[in-house]
Protein backbone atom coordinates (compact mmCIF):
# COMPACT_ATOMS: atom_id res chain seq x y z
CA UNK A 1 0.00 0.00 0.00
CA UNK A 2 2.85 2.12 0.86
CA UNK A 3 4.77 1.43 -1.92
CA UNK A 4 2.13 2.34 -4.56
CA UNK A 5 1.14 5.39 -2.83
CA UNK A 6 5.15 6.27 -3.08
CA UNK A 7 5.30 5.16 -6.71
CA UNK A 8 2.30 7.54 -7.62
CA UNK A 9 3.62 10.34 -5.39
CA UNK A 10 6.95 10.21 -7.32
CA UNK A 11 5.33 9.85 -10.46
CA UNK A 12 3.15 13.57 -9.68
CA UNK A 13 6.70 14.99 -8.50
CA UNK A 14 8.43 13.55 -11.88
CA UNK A 15 5.08 15.64 -13.15
CA UNK A 16 5.72 18.96 -11.88
CA UNK A 17 9.86 19.30 -12.13
CA UNK A 18 9.39 18.01 -16.08
CA UNK A 19 6.76 20.94 -15.99
CA UNK A 20 8.68 23.51 -14.52
CA UNK A 21 12.01 22.12 -16.43
CA UNK A 22 9.92 22.93 -19.77
CA UNK A 23 8.35 26.37 -18.61
CA UNK A 24 12.21 27.51 -17.71
CA UNK A 25 13.42 26.51 -20.91
CA UNK A 26 10.91 28.50 -22.74
CA UNK A 27 11.40 31.43 -20.06
CA UNK A 28 15.28 31.29 -21.58
CA UNK A 29 14.66 30.84 -25.04
CA UNK A 30 12.33 34.13 -24.83
CA UNK A 31 15.37 35.75 -22.07
CA UNK A 32 17.73 35.43 -24.68
CA UNK A 33 15.91 35.54 -28.12
CA UNK A 34 14.84 38.78 -27.62
CA UNK A 35 18.35 40.01 -26.88
CA UNK A 36 20.87 40.77 -30.08
CA UNK A 37 22.75 39.29 -31.42
CA UNK A 38 20.03 37.78 -33.85
CA UNK A 39 20.66 35.04 -35.79
CA UNK A 40 18.22 36.39 -39.26
CA UNK A 41 19.89 32.86 -41.52
CA UNK A 42 18.91 30.24 -39.32
CA UNK A 43 15.23 32.11 -38.82
CA UNK A 44 14.88 32.21 -42.37
CA UNK A 45 15.69 28.71 -42.88
CA UNK A 46 13.32 27.28 -39.99
CA UNK A 47 10.82 29.79 -41.90
CA UNK A 48 11.42 27.77 -45.31
CA UNK A 49 11.08 24.70 -43.50
CA UNK A 50 8.64 25.23 -41.54
CA UNK A 51 6.07 27.41 -43.53
CA UNK A 52 7.20 26.25 -47.14
CA UNK A 53 8.17 22.54 -47.17
CA UNK A 54 4.90 22.21 -45.00
CA UNK A 55 2.52 23.25 -47.23
CA UNK A 56 1.98 20.04 -49.61
CA UNK A 57 1.24 17.94 -46.51
CA UNK A 58 -0.96 20.35 -44.32
CA UNK A 59 -2.54 21.02 -48.12
CA UNK A 60 -3.59 17.48 -48.46
CA UNK A 61 -5.13 16.55 -45.62
CA UNK A 62 -7.20 19.55 -45.55
CA UNK A 63 -8.48 19.09 -48.96
CA UNK A 64 -9.61 15.69 -47.82
CA UNK A 65 -10.84 16.68 -44.32
CA UNK A 66 -13.40 19.49 -46.12
CA UNK A 67 -14.30 16.73 -48.45
CA UNK A 68 -15.06 14.05 -45.91
CA UNK A 69 -16.74 16.62 -43.87
CA UNK A 70 -18.87 17.94 -46.63
CA UNK A 71 -19.99 14.45 -46.94
CA UNK A 72 -20.62 13.27 -43.33
CA UNK A 73 -22.50 16.28 -42.75
CA UNK A 74 -24.79 15.40 -46.09
CA UNK A 75 -25.59 11.63 -44.49
CA UNK A 76 -26.30 13.57 -41.03
CA UNK A 77 -28.28 16.52 -42.23
CA UNK A 78 -29.98 14.67 -44.49
CA UNK A 79 -32.19 12.86 -42.04
CA UNK A 80 -33.61 16.20 -41.23
CA UNK A 81 -33.93 17.75 -44.82
CA UNK A 82 -31.09 19.67 -43.35
CA UNK A 83 -28.77 19.66 -46.09
CA UNK A 84 -29.01 23.40 -46.68
CA UNK A 85 -27.03 24.17 -43.74
CA UNK A 86 -23.94 21.72 -45.06
CA UNK A 87 -21.98 25.14 -46.27
CA UNK A 88 -22.28 26.86 -42.58
CA UNK A 89 -20.73 23.56 -41.16
CA UNK A 90 -18.12 23.20 -43.53
CA UNK A 91 -16.88 26.77 -43.30
CA UNK A 92 -16.99 27.16 -39.09
CA UNK A 93 -15.92 23.61 -38.38
CA UNK A 94 -12.81 24.12 -40.93
CA UNK A 95 -12.21 27.49 -39.59
CA UNK A 96 -12.60 27.03 -36.20
CA UNK A 97 -11.44 23.67 -35.33
CA UNK A 98 -10.64 21.21 -38.00
CA UNK A 99 -7.94 23.67 -39.87
CA UNK A 100 -5.72 24.35 -36.96
CA UNK A 101 -5.82 21.02 -35.51
CA UNK A 102 -5.25 18.84 -38.56
CA UNK A 103 -2.21 21.66 -39.29
CA UNK A 104 -0.94 21.09 -36.23
CA UNK A 105 -0.79 17.52 -35.96
CA UNK A 106 0.57 17.12 -39.20
CA UNK A 107 3.24 19.75 -38.47
CA UNK A 108 3.83 18.49 -34.93
CA UNK A 109 4.73 15.04 -37.10
CA UNK A 110 6.62 16.53 -39.52
CA UNK A 111 8.36 19.22 -37.95
CA UNK A 112 8.29 18.76 -34.24
CA UNK A 113 10.41 15.50 -35.28
CA UNK A 114 12.38 16.99 -37.31
CA UNK A 115 13.66 19.68 -34.55
CA UNK A 116 13.93 16.81 -31.96
CA UNK A 117 16.09 14.43 -34.40
CA UNK A 118 18.39 17.89 -35.61
CA UNK A 119 18.87 19.57 -31.75
CA UNK A 120 19.37 15.62 -30.12
CA UNK A 121 21.91 14.86 -32.81
CA UNK A 122 23.72 18.04 -32.04
CA UNK A 123 23.28 17.96 -27.75
CA UNK A 124 24.72 13.87 -28.05
CA UNK A 125 27.79 15.02 -30.31
CA UNK A 126 28.66 17.77 -28.38
CA UNK A 127 27.61 20.34 -31.32
CA UNK A 128 25.50 22.33 -28.61
CA UNK A 129 29.09 22.62 -26.10
CA UNK A 130 30.32 23.45 -29.44
CA UNK A 131 28.50 26.31 -30.06
CA UNK A 132 29.00 27.52 -26.23
CA UNK A 133 32.73 27.74 -26.58
CA UNK A 134 32.13 29.25 -29.74
CA UNK A 135 30.82 32.55 -27.88
CA UNK A 136 27.37 31.68 -29.63
CA UNK A 137 24.34 30.81 -26.83
CA UNK A 138 22.47 28.00 -28.09
CA UNK A 139 19.09 29.02 -27.12
CA UNK A 140 19.85 32.31 -29.06
CA UNK A 141 20.85 30.98 -32.04
CA UNK A 142 18.71 27.07 -32.14
CA UNK A 143 15.85 27.19 -29.63
CA UNK A 144 14.33 31.11 -30.30
CA UNK A 145 14.60 31.21 -34.35
CA UNK A 146 13.05 27.71 -34.22
CA UNK A 147 10.08 28.89 -31.64
CA UNK A 148 9.81 31.83 -33.41
CA UNK A 149 9.34 30.39 -36.71
CA UNK A 150 6.79 28.09 -35.74
CA UNK A 151 4.80 31.32 -33.86
CA UNK A 152 4.33 32.69 -37.64
CA UNK A 153 4.38 30.40 -39.66
CA UNK A 154 1.19 27.68 -38.79
CA UNK A 155 -1.17 30.96 -38.85
CA UNK A 156 0.16 31.03 -42.35
CA UNK A 157 -0.49 27.15 -43.15
CA UNK A 158 -3.83 27.68 -41.54
CA UNK A 159 -4.78 30.65 -43.35
CA UNK A 160 -4.20 28.19 -46.48
CA UNK A 161 -5.59 25.08 -45.04
CA UNK A 162 -8.95 26.87 -44.15
CA UNK A 163 -9.19 27.94 -47.98
CA UNK A 164 -8.37 24.91 -49.44
CA UNK A 165 -10.29 22.55 -46.60
CA UNK A 166 -13.47 25.00 -47.44
CA UNK A 167 -12.64 24.35 -51.09
CA UNK A 168 -12.47 20.81 -50.31
CA UNK A 169 -16.02 20.72 -49.11
CA UNK A 170 -17.19 23.30 -52.13
CA UNK A 171 -15.70 20.27 -54.32
CA UNK A 172 -18.01 17.10 -53.11
CA UNK A 173 -20.64 19.17 -52.67
CA UNK A 174 -21.45 20.68 -55.88
CA UNK A 175 -20.02 17.65 -58.12
CA UNK A 176 -21.61 14.81 -55.59
CA UNK A 177 -24.46 16.40 -53.52
CA UNK A 178 -26.00 18.41 -56.29
CA UNK A 179 -25.21 22.05 -55.05
CA UNK A 180 -25.47 24.94 -56.95
CA UNK A 181 -22.08 25.76 -56.80
CA UNK A 182 -22.47 29.94 -56.37
CA UNK A 183 -25.26 29.31 -53.96
CA UNK A 184 -22.84 27.30 -51.90
CA UNK A 185 -19.85 29.90 -51.89
CA UNK A 186 -22.49 32.45 -51.02
CA UNK A 187 -23.55 31.15 -48.07
CA UNK A 188 -20.25 30.09 -46.81
CA UNK A 189 -18.87 33.56 -47.22
CA UNK A 190 -22.18 35.11 -45.83
CA UNK A 191 -22.16 33.13 -42.72
CA UNK A 192 -18.06 33.32 -41.86
CA UNK A 193 -17.26 35.83 -39.58
CA UNK A 194 -13.52 37.40 -39.20
CA UNK A 195 -13.89 36.36 -35.40
CA UNK A 196 -14.33 32.97 -36.55
CA UNK A 197 -10.85 32.84 -38.76
CA UNK A 198 -9.24 35.29 -36.32
CA UNK A 199 -9.75 32.51 -33.15
CA UNK A 200 -8.03 29.47 -35.48
CA UNK A 201 -5.29 31.33 -36.74
CA UNK A 202 -4.82 32.44 -32.43
CA UNK A 203 -5.09 28.62 -32.05
CA UNK A 204 -2.66 28.11 -34.53
CA UNK A 205 0.51 30.31 -33.28
CA UNK A 206 -0.15 28.86 -30.03
CA UNK A 207 0.60 24.96 -31.58
CA UNK A 208 2.98 26.65 -33.56
CA UNK A 209 5.05 27.92 -30.68
CA UNK A 210 4.03 24.19 -28.58
CA UNK A 211 5.48 22.36 -31.55
CA UNK A 212 9.00 24.07 -31.59
CA UNK A 213 8.91 24.24 -28.20
CA UNK A 214 8.58 20.15 -27.26
CA UNK A 215 11.05 19.51 -30.24
CA UNK A 216 13.80 21.76 -29.05
CA UNK A 217 13.36 21.25 -25.10
CA UNK A 218 13.49 17.15 -26.16
CA UNK A 219 16.05 17.84 -28.06
CA UNK A 220 17.88 19.46 -25.84
CA UNK A 221 17.28 16.80 -23.21
CA UNK A 222 18.30 13.74 -25.35
CA UNK A 223 21.02 11.74 -24.10
CA UNK A 224 22.80 8.73 -24.78
CA UNK A 225 23.78 8.38 -28.69
CA UNK A 226 21.13 7.23 -31.65
CA UNK A 227 18.20 5.68 -28.71
CA UNK A 228 17.86 8.90 -26.60
CA UNK A 229 17.52 10.92 -30.12
CA UNK A 230 14.80 8.11 -31.19
CA UNK A 231 12.95 8.71 -27.54
CA UNK A 232 13.42 12.53 -28.06
CA UNK A 233 12.00 12.43 -31.57
CA UNK A 234 9.03 10.40 -30.13
CA UNK A 235 8.30 12.13 -27.15
CA UNK A 236 8.82 15.69 -28.89
CA UNK A 237 5.76 14.30 -31.66
CA UNK A 238 3.77 12.61 -28.93
CA UNK A 239 3.40 15.26 -26.34
CA UNK A 240 3.28 18.11 -29.20
CA UNK A 241 0.20 16.68 -30.45
CA UNK A 242 -1.55 15.58 -26.82
CA UNK A 243 -0.69 19.89 -25.88
CA UNK A 244 -2.57 20.87 -29.23
CA UNK A 245 -5.44 18.76 -28.34
CA UNK A 246 -5.57 20.07 -24.54
CA UNK A 247 -4.92 23.53 -25.84
CA UNK A 248 -7.57 23.46 -28.14
CA UNK A 249 -10.22 22.89 -26.06
CA UNK A 250 -8.48 25.21 -23.08
CA UNK A 251 -8.49 28.20 -26.44
CA UNK A 252 -11.78 27.02 -27.23
CA UNK A 253 -13.63 27.76 -24.24
CA UNK A 254 -11.54 31.19 -24.30
CA UNK A 255 -12.80 32.04 -27.07
CA UNK A 256 -16.17 30.92 -27.94
CA UNK A 257 -17.83 29.75 -24.63
CA UNK A 258 -20.52 32.16 -23.44
CA UNK B 1 54.12 25.31 -7.17
CA UNK B 2 52.61 26.83 -4.28
CA UNK B 3 51.05 30.13 -5.75
CA UNK B 4 53.53 31.92 -2.86
CA UNK B 5 56.43 30.95 -4.22
CA UNK B 6 55.50 31.63 -8.35
CA UNK B 7 56.35 35.26 -9.64
CA UNK B 8 53.69 35.31 -12.05
CA UNK B 9 49.97 34.38 -12.28
CA UNK B 10 49.65 31.06 -13.29
CA UNK B 11 47.01 31.39 -16.81
CA UNK B 12 44.66 29.01 -15.23
CA UNK B 13 44.32 27.94 -11.32
CA UNK B 14 42.06 25.18 -10.60
CA UNK B 15 41.29 24.61 -6.47
CA UNK B 16 39.87 22.18 -5.11
CA UNK B 17 37.28 21.40 -7.51
CA UNK B 18 34.39 18.76 -6.61
CA UNK B 19 31.81 17.50 -9.05
CA UNK B 20 29.67 14.53 -8.08
CA UNK B 21 26.64 13.28 -10.68
CA UNK B 22 24.20 11.20 -7.77
CA UNK B 23 26.55 9.03 -5.28
CA UNK B 24 29.40 8.95 -8.32
CA UNK B 25 31.99 11.36 -7.12
CA UNK B 26 33.79 12.27 -10.67
CA UNK B 27 36.64 14.93 -9.12
CA UNK B 28 37.29 14.56 -5.82
CA UNK B 29 39.50 17.90 -4.72
CA UNK B 30 41.59 19.12 -8.58
CA UNK B 31 44.39 21.30 -7.97
CA UNK B 32 46.43 22.25 -11.13
CA UNK B 33 48.04 26.04 -11.98
CA UNK B 34 48.84 26.27 -15.85
CA UNK B 35 51.25 28.73 -16.47
CA UNK B 36 51.31 31.67 -19.51
CA UNK B 37 51.99 29.40 -22.55
CA UNK B 38 52.46 26.19 -21.04
CA UNK B 39 50.84 22.89 -22.62
CA UNK B 40 49.96 20.59 -19.80
CA UNK B 41 48.76 17.21 -20.82
CA UNK B 42 46.50 15.72 -18.43
CA UNK B 43 46.62 11.95 -18.40
CA UNK B 44 44.28 9.61 -16.83
CA UNK B 45 42.30 6.14 -17.96
CA UNK B 46 38.67 6.19 -19.16
CA UNK B 47 35.93 7.49 -16.97
CA UNK B 48 38.22 9.30 -14.52
CA UNK B 49 36.91 12.82 -15.04
CA UNK B 50 39.50 14.50 -17.41
CA UNK B 51 36.44 15.33 -19.77
CA UNK B 52 34.12 16.53 -16.50
CA UNK B 53 37.42 18.60 -15.50
CA UNK B 54 37.85 20.62 -19.24
CA UNK B 55 34.20 21.40 -19.11
CA UNK B 56 33.65 22.57 -15.65
CA UNK B 57 36.75 25.02 -16.41
CA UNK B 58 34.78 25.86 -19.95
CA UNK B 59 31.32 26.25 -17.81
CA UNK B 60 29.47 23.36 -19.53
CA UNK B 61 29.41 21.83 -16.54
CA UNK B 62 28.52 23.61 -13.34
CA UNK B 63 30.91 22.15 -10.34
CA UNK B 64 29.72 21.28 -7.03
CA UNK B 65 32.59 23.75 -4.99
CA UNK B 66 36.09 24.94 -5.68
CA UNK B 67 38.05 27.68 -7.44
CA UNK B 68 38.93 28.60 -11.01
CA UNK B 69 40.73 31.18 -11.61
CA UNK B 70 41.82 32.38 -15.51
CA UNK B 71 44.56 34.90 -15.14
CA UNK B 72 43.67 35.32 -11.06
CA UNK B 73 39.94 36.14 -12.33
CA UNK B 74 37.30 33.74 -10.36
CA UNK B 75 35.33 32.19 -12.88
CA UNK B 76 32.69 30.06 -11.27
CA UNK B 77 30.44 32.94 -10.73
CA UNK B 78 30.20 34.73 -13.75
CA UNK B 79 26.84 35.67 -15.16
CA UNK B 80 26.12 34.26 -19.01
CA UNK B 81 26.99 37.37 -20.58
CA UNK B 82 30.35 37.94 -18.67
CA UNK B 83 30.71 34.03 -19.56
CA UNK B 84 30.38 34.73 -23.52
CA UNK B 85 33.11 37.28 -23.57
CA UNK B 86 35.07 35.10 -21.64
CA UNK B 87 34.78 32.00 -24.20
CA UNK B 88 36.73 34.57 -26.71
CA UNK B 89 39.94 33.60 -24.89
CA UNK B 90 39.67 30.34 -25.76
CA UNK B 91 39.06 27.15 -28.16
CA UNK B 92 38.21 23.79 -27.61
CA UNK B 93 38.85 20.97 -29.68
CA UNK B 94 36.31 17.94 -29.35
CA UNK B 95 37.15 14.24 -28.86
CA UNK B 96 34.43 13.87 -31.51
CA UNK B 97 35.39 16.78 -34.14
CA UNK B 98 31.25 17.97 -33.15
CA UNK B 99 31.45 20.11 -36.06
CA UNK B 100 28.37 21.36 -37.28
CA UNK B 101 27.19 19.29 -40.01
CA UNK B 102 24.49 21.81 -41.48
CA UNK B 103 27.38 24.14 -42.57
CA UNK B 104 30.46 24.00 -44.94
CA UNK B 105 33.73 23.50 -43.74
CA UNK B 106 34.98 26.92 -44.34
CA UNK B 107 31.41 27.86 -42.34
CA UNK B 108 32.51 25.85 -39.29
CA UNK B 109 35.82 27.06 -39.32
CA UNK B 110 34.68 30.72 -39.03
CA UNK B 111 31.65 29.99 -36.89
CA UNK B 112 33.17 31.71 -33.86
CA UNK B 113 34.47 34.67 -36.31
CA UNK B 114 31.10 35.54 -37.59
CA UNK B 115 28.43 35.23 -34.68
CA UNK B 116 30.75 34.85 -31.68
CA UNK B 117 32.62 38.54 -32.96
CA UNK B 118 30.36 40.11 -35.88
CA UNK B 119 33.16 39.64 -38.52
CA UNK B 120 31.58 40.25 -42.11
CA UNK B 121 31.25 36.69 -43.69
CA UNK B 122 33.43 37.73 -46.88
CA UNK B 123 36.21 38.66 -44.60
CA UNK B 124 35.72 35.45 -42.24
CA UNK B 125 35.88 32.91 -44.93
CA UNK B 126 39.35 34.79 -45.71
CA UNK B 127 40.33 33.92 -42.59
CA UNK B 128 39.18 30.54 -42.23
CA UNK B 129 40.49 29.31 -45.71
CA UNK B 130 43.93 30.56 -44.11
CA UNK B 131 43.41 28.42 -40.73
CA UNK B 132 42.52 25.72 -43.55
CA UNK B 133 45.73 26.23 -44.90
CA UNK B 134 47.72 25.94 -41.64
CA UNK B 135 46.26 22.62 -40.89
CA UNK B 136 46.98 21.20 -44.32
CA UNK B 137 43.67 21.40 -46.17
CA UNK B 138 43.26 23.44 -49.32
CA UNK B 139 40.39 26.18 -50.01
CA UNK B 140 38.34 23.47 -51.91
CA UNK B 141 37.76 21.24 -48.55
CA UNK B 142 36.18 24.87 -47.40
CA UNK B 143 33.24 23.71 -49.72
CA UNK B 144 32.95 20.38 -48.47
CA UNK B 145 30.20 19.43 -45.79
CA UNK B 146 31.67 17.79 -43.02
CA UNK B 147 29.95 14.31 -43.52
CA UNK B 148 32.38 14.21 -46.93
CA UNK B 149 35.78 14.50 -44.46
CA UNK B 150 37.39 11.09 -43.21
CA UNK B 151 37.82 10.96 -39.76
CA UNK B 152 40.99 12.39 -39.61
CA UNK B 153 40.18 15.53 -41.95
CA UNK B 154 37.53 16.24 -39.76
CA UNK B 155 40.11 16.25 -36.58
CA UNK B 156 41.72 18.47 -38.41
CA UNK B 157 38.94 20.99 -39.67
CA UNK B 158 38.34 21.11 -35.99
CA UNK B 159 41.83 21.98 -35.15
CA UNK B 160 41.03 24.55 -37.75
CA UNK B 161 37.91 25.95 -36.14
CA UNK B 162 39.92 25.94 -32.49
CA UNK B 163 42.49 27.93 -33.53
CA UNK B 164 40.69 30.42 -35.85
CA UNK B 165 39.38 33.00 -33.13
CA UNK B 166 43.56 32.91 -32.16
CA UNK B 167 42.45 31.81 -28.72
CA UNK B 168 44.68 32.63 -25.75
CA UNK B 169 44.09 29.28 -24.70
CA UNK B 170 43.55 25.93 -26.08
CA UNK B 171 41.73 22.52 -24.77
CA UNK B 172 42.20 19.59 -26.61
CA UNK B 173 40.16 16.72 -25.71
CA UNK B 174 42.00 13.38 -26.70
CA UNK B 175 42.44 15.06 -30.11
CA UNK B 176 44.32 11.46 -31.47
CA UNK B 177 41.12 9.05 -29.79
CA UNK B 178 39.97 6.58 -33.20
CA UNK B 179 42.99 8.09 -35.49
CA UNK B 180 45.56 5.80 -37.17
CA UNK B 181 49.22 6.45 -35.84
CA UNK B 182 50.36 8.54 -38.74
CA UNK B 183 47.36 10.61 -39.12
CA UNK B 184 47.82 10.40 -35.41
CA UNK B 185 51.06 12.05 -35.33
CA UNK B 186 50.36 14.56 -38.30
CA UNK B 187 47.55 16.21 -35.32
CA UNK B 188 50.50 16.22 -32.73
CA UNK B 189 52.45 18.06 -34.97
CA UNK B 190 49.64 20.60 -35.97
CA UNK B 191 49.17 20.60 -32.09
CA UNK B 192 52.70 22.02 -31.17
CA UNK B 193 53.03 24.20 -34.30
CA UNK B 194 49.70 26.09 -33.73
CA UNK B 195 49.98 26.33 -29.92
CA UNK B 196 53.54 27.69 -30.82
CA UNK B 197 52.32 30.16 -33.41
CA UNK B 198 49.72 31.27 -31.70
CA UNK B 199 52.00 31.82 -28.39
CA UNK B 200 49.01 29.92 -26.49
CA UNK B 201 48.70 28.16 -23.10
CA UNK B 202 47.26 24.37 -24.06
CA UNK B 203 45.71 21.93 -21.96
CA UNK B 204 44.82 18.50 -23.69
CA UNK B 205 43.49 14.82 -22.04
CA UNK B 206 44.49 12.15 -23.75
CA UNK B 207 45.54 8.38 -22.66
CA UNK B 208 47.78 7.65 -25.50
CA UNK B 209 51.18 8.23 -24.59
CA UNK B 210 52.66 8.80 -27.97
CA UNK B 211 50.57 12.04 -28.23
CA UNK B 212 51.39 12.98 -24.14
CA UNK B 213 55.63 12.73 -25.49
CA UNK B 214 55.07 15.15 -28.52
CA UNK B 215 52.68 17.96 -27.09
CA UNK B 216 53.32 18.15 -23.12
CA UNK B 217 55.38 20.76 -21.67
CA UNK B 218 54.42 19.28 -18.42
CA UNK B 219 52.48 16.12 -17.44
CA UNK B 220 49.91 15.69 -14.91
CA UNK B 221 48.09 12.43 -14.30
CA UNK B 222 44.67 12.54 -13.21
CA UNK B 223 43.24 9.07 -10.45
CA UNK B 224 39.92 8.55 -8.72
CA UNK B 225 39.55 12.50 -9.22
CA UNK B 226 42.27 13.91 -7.82
CA UNK B 227 45.73 14.86 -9.28
CA UNK B 228 47.88 12.33 -8.29
CA UNK B 229 51.40 13.54 -9.98
CA UNK B 230 52.12 16.33 -11.94
CA UNK B 231 56.31 16.97 -13.21
CA UNK B 232 58.02 17.81 -16.28
CA UNK B 233 57.32 15.84 -19.30
CA UNK B 234 61.46 14.60 -18.67
CA UNK B 235 60.34 13.37 -15.33
CA UNK B 236 57.53 10.94 -16.21
CA UNK B 237 59.80 8.26 -16.41
CA UNK B 238 61.21 8.26 -13.68
CA UNK B 239 58.16 9.69 -11.55
CA UNK B 240 58.56 7.42 -8.49
CA UNK B 241 54.80 7.02 -8.42
CA UNK B 242 53.23 2.86 -8.99
CA UNK B 243 50.42 4.42 -10.79
CA UNK B 244 52.03 6.76 -12.81
CA UNK B 245 54.42 3.43 -13.84
CA UNK B 246 51.75 1.31 -14.47
CA UNK B 247 49.76 4.02 -16.68
CA UNK B 248 52.58 4.94 -19.30
CA UNK B 249 53.76 1.27 -19.54
CA UNK B 250 50.11 0.56 -20.10
CA UNK B 251 50.27 -2.70 -17.64
CA UNK B 252 47.23 -4.57 -16.94
CA UNK B 253 48.13 -5.53 -13.61
CA UNK B 254 49.03 -2.88 -10.75
CA UNK B 255 47.48 -0.32 -8.35
CA UNK B 256 44.87 1.27 -11.08
CA UNK B 257 41.46 -0.64 -11.18
CA UNK B 258 39.16 -0.10 -13.82
CA UNK B 259 36.02 2.13 -14.02
CA UNK B 260 33.11 0.44 -14.94
CA UNK B 261 30.61 3.49 -15.40
CA UNK B 262 31.41 6.30 -17.86
CA UNK B 263 30.10 8.86 -14.87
Amino acid sequence: MQRSLASIGSTFLDFLAATGSLVNFALLALWYGVRPPYYPRQFLRQIIEIGYYSLPVVGLTALFTGMVLALQTYTGFSRFAAESAIPNVVVLSVTRELGPVIAGLMVAGRIGAAIAAEIGTMRVTDQIDALTTLSTNPYRYLVAPRLLAGLLMLPALVLVADIIGVFGGYLVSSYKLGFNPANYVQRSVDFLQTADVAAGLAKAAVFGFIIALMGCYNGFHSRGGAQGVGAATTYAVVSASILILVFDYVLTEAFFAR
Amino acid sequence: MSPATQTTTPKISVRGLRKSFGPKVVLDGIDLDIGERESVVVIGGSGTGKSVMLKCILGLIRPDAGSIKIDGTEITDLSTGEREQLMRKFGMLFQGGALFDSLPVWENVAFGLIMGRGMARAEAKKVALQKLAAVGLGPEVGELMPAELSGGMQKRVALARAIAAEPAIIFFDEPTTGLDPIMADVINELIVKCVKELGATAVSITHDMASTRKIADRVAMIYNGKIIWNGPKAEIDHSGNAHVDQFIHGRASGPIEMQVRAY
